[in-house]
């Protein structure tokens, strides 16, 4: 398995890499917090650690920690627009049950 | 799903807890709203993806107000009720507001004595007196509602730009007018401060910047020092009557006499035909940014065709005039703050006015170099605010500089014979605090007066009076003997706050300053809870509803209980939770949450008891005659 983004994501990432000037890829992970258990985090990746593994996806380096990789293993990332509001969603083939607002997850 | 953005590594926020913070360009002609997302300054659109919103309030009845494009659309057939410019009026009184006969509203002065705001600007409208500040909410009103529905969350803050030159009493007027529309202001940073931090200027090598604001209806220049991450303010200077509306005007102007060329004896236009003509104008003129030639097409009410064509030339000779009058304050500014040519680092170019092939010539003409322009100039003050507006909500990691803004004038107070005493100098980096020793003039004098001023000069006739207030109780001494110390405090926002001191007694008197303009802490308060009244109301109402159902869901529970398990308890035990049930189906019928909250807490635990006695029954029928291993664990 492993971790992909859509071209629409990739290509927004890209973008924000090259506005923010540095940084060498994207950070998928998951934390244990919020209302139903686990959430998202989302980050630029500036520095690599040593149990880090790196996907590939239209060119752009998904960078993500082992603990992480079994909750999303098989995650595609897309960019999407809702209404004025548009953002990054996790299509996570794992998740058994989100809240409400979808920020965090069980599996 | 909640979408997502990118944070800088290791921040992360938790789940609903992101913090939405956004860069507002409170504009005299128009006016934006910014975030950053995923580490990028993107100006905010509404639904039909525009970026700019007229900043044109118009009061249709009292409880209908517009804001926007179909504010502007209004202006010239409702023109007492449609406010244009209210920036101008900001802080302002009457006796400030120049050329009062070419302004349409009826302009009425709050005469409200003990008040504040005494003194103050008002405007009469449809929807009754409406102050400069309360006019300006309107349009952050929308502002805000634009951004919350892009961030899809509730915002946790707003830097606001304001001109470098507004004094305490402008700027406090605009701190009241977000805290009116419902924003917690992180912070308000001047206007070019903010362009030059948009063009990452403050990243950059230190040095002196220039930036040239042309917008709609004004004209700024500022000289900005950058120094250990803070920016200074040199010099400002500008012609508050020059914009690229005057442009336009010169087109419009132009096109008429092309017609009167060919049909001399052409009817004066209607208010409608000026309107599409100038509209026309503009459209013109943004075309021959990028192109040598413009058709000007179109047909009037009465039928009349227009057609000519504008050639970029043209446009030059009939406007160069106009770009030639923003040389003379920019030399001014220049002299003002005593440099070179040879210092200035960079010229950052904002407003759409510096779009013009032949602005951006003249501005490189002068400073002898190129300006910067690759950022769009409507939007690159709304770009930097929201820049500082993440970095002030905590969304960068610790290592990132916060920028700094400095005092605009200097603050003072009077002293014998009329003059000023200067205690905090203008350009202090803020926050800063002075303290300055002052002492009596006569013998036996008790009380002081401390009047606070602000400004350059030395007569306080010449600078601006900004609060008054007596220190009482002074011990009887010597003329010289007392000793007084006045502390001058002014806070990130550039908000000051002044305290005198006796020393030998202690006793101390203080204020922070309400300008004289502004508005008082009590009328704000009050507008805001007229505004909130009914949600507060509503509230209550819900927090009752809430525990009502709560208790119900309880006694119905324990009822339940009761009937199956009723013989687990002893008759006294019994009769202590029949008594609680009592007193809590007592309280439903009362308005009172907080009393149906405790009783069912109080049940709750009257109960915890039989519960416990309920699952030790429950788990030994579970168990009873089965062999360990037949015991389902799961």
């Amino acid at each position: 398995m492993a971790i992909s983004l859509t071209s629409a994501a990739a290509q927004r990432v890209e973008k924000f890499l090259a506005n923010r000037g540095k940084g060498i890829g994207l950070r998928l992970g998951v934390k244990t917090t919020g209302c139903s258990g686990m959430a998202y985090t989302l980050e630029f990746v500036d520095e690599l650690h040593d149990e880090d593994m790196t996907f590939e996806s239209h060119g752009v380096k998904v960078i993500v920690d082992p603990k992480s990789l079994v909750y999303i293993d098989g995650t595609e990332l897309d960019f999407t627009k809702e209404g004025l509001n548009e953002g990054f969603k996790f299509n996570n083939p794992n998740v058994a049950d989100e809240c409400g607002c979808g920020e965090s997850f069980t599996v | 799903m909640a979408l997502l953005q990118i944070s800088e590594p290791g921040m992360s926020a938790a789940p609903h807890q992101h913090k939405l913070a956004v860069g507002i360009d409170l504009g005299t002609t128009n006016s934006l709203v910014a975030t950053v997302r995923s580490g990028m300054s993107t100006v905010l659109q509404d639904e039909h993806g525009r970026s700019l919103l007229p900043s044109v309030v118009r009061y249709i009845n009292d409880n209908e107000v517009i804001v926007g494009h179909q504010a502007q659309a209004k202006q010239s057939e409702d023109p007492i009720n449609t406010i244009v410019s209210v920036k101008r009026f900001m802080g302002r009184g009457i006796k400030d507001i120049a050329d009062k006969a070419h302004i349409p509203y009826r302009f009425v002065s709050n005469n409200a004595s003990e008040s504040p705001s005494q003194g103050m600007l008002q405007l009469d409208t449809r929807a009754g007196l409406k102050s400069p500040v309360e006019i300006s909410a309107e349009i952050l009103k929308a502002l805000k509602v634009r951004a919350e529905k892009a961030l899809g969350g509730e915002l946790t803050g707003a830097v606001i730009t304001v001109p470098a030159y507004f004094d305490d009493a402008q700027r406090q007027a605009t701190k009241d007018a977000a805290r009116l529309a419902g924003l917690h202001v992180l912070r308000l940073l001047n206007e070019p401060t903010a362009a030059a931090v948009a063009y990452g200027l403050d990243n950059a090598a230190e040095g002196v910047y220039v930036i040239y604001d042309l917008g709609g209806g004004t004209f700024d220049v500022s000289i900005l020092r950058l120094s250990k991450g803070v920016f200074e303010v040199l010099a400002t200077n500008g012609d508050s009557a020059l914009g690229g509306d005057d442009f336009d005007h010169r087109i419009y102007c132009w096109i008429l006499d092309q017609t009167r060329e060919q049909t001399p004896n052409k009817q004066p236009l209607n208010e409608e035909d000026t309107r599409l003509l100038l509209t026309k104008a503009r459209q013109a003129k943004e075309w021959l940014t990028d192109n040598d030639e413009a058709q000007i097409t179109c047909k009037l009410s009465d039928g009349y065709a227009i057609d000519v064509v504008l050639s970029a030339d043209t446009l030059v000779e009939l406007t160069q005039n106009l770009v030639n009058k923003t040389l003379s304050p920019m030399r001014k500014a220049m002299r003002d703050a005593g440099l070179e040519l040879s210092e200035i680092k960079g010229v950052v170019m904002v407003g759409g006015a510096t779009r013009m092939p032949h602005v951006r010539h003249a501005v490189q003409d002068f400073f002898e170099q190129e300006p910067l322009t690759n950022l769009d100039p409507d939007k690159v003050v709304a770009l930097g605010a929201a820049i500082q507006a993440n970095v002030l909500a905590g969304n960068r990691s610790d290592d990132d500089l916060l920028l700094l803004d400095v005092t605009p004038l200097s603050l003072g107070l009077e002293t014998m014979g009329g003059l000023v005493e200067k205690i905090i100098p203008r350009n202090s980096t803020l926050p800063v605090a002075r303290a300055q020793d002052f002492t009596t003039f006569k013998d036996g004098q008790t009380a002081m007066s401390i009047h606070v001023l602000q400004g350059e000069r030395d007569l306080v006739s010449a600078c601006r009076s900004l609060a008054r207030f007596e220190l009482r109780g002074i011990p009887p001494m010597a003329a010289g003997a007392a000793r007084i110390r006045v502390t001058f405090q002014v806070d990130a926002d550039g908000l000051l706050s002044v305290s005198a001191r006796e020393e030998t007694k202690g006793i101390e008197a203080s204020i922070t300053v309400k300008p004289s303009y502004g508005l008082s802490e009590d009328q704000i308060t009050a507008m805001l809870k007229s505004s909130f009244g009914a949600a507060e109301a509503d509230k209550q109402a819900r927090a009752l509803a809430e525990a009502k159902v709560d208790a119900m869901s309880l006694i119905s529970a324990i009822n339940i209980a009761l009937e199956q398990d009723g013989h687990l308890l002893s008759e006294s035990e019994k009769d202590e939770i029949n008594a609680s049930v009592k007193s809590l189906e007592q309280t439903l019928n009362t308005e009172d949450s907080h009393a149906v909250h405790a009783a069912t807490e109080a049940l709750n635990e009257t109960t915890e008891n039989f519960a416990a006695k309920r699952m030790d029954a429950s788990v030994s029928r579970a168990l009873a005659g089965k062999k360990i291993d037949e015991v389902d664990l799961k």
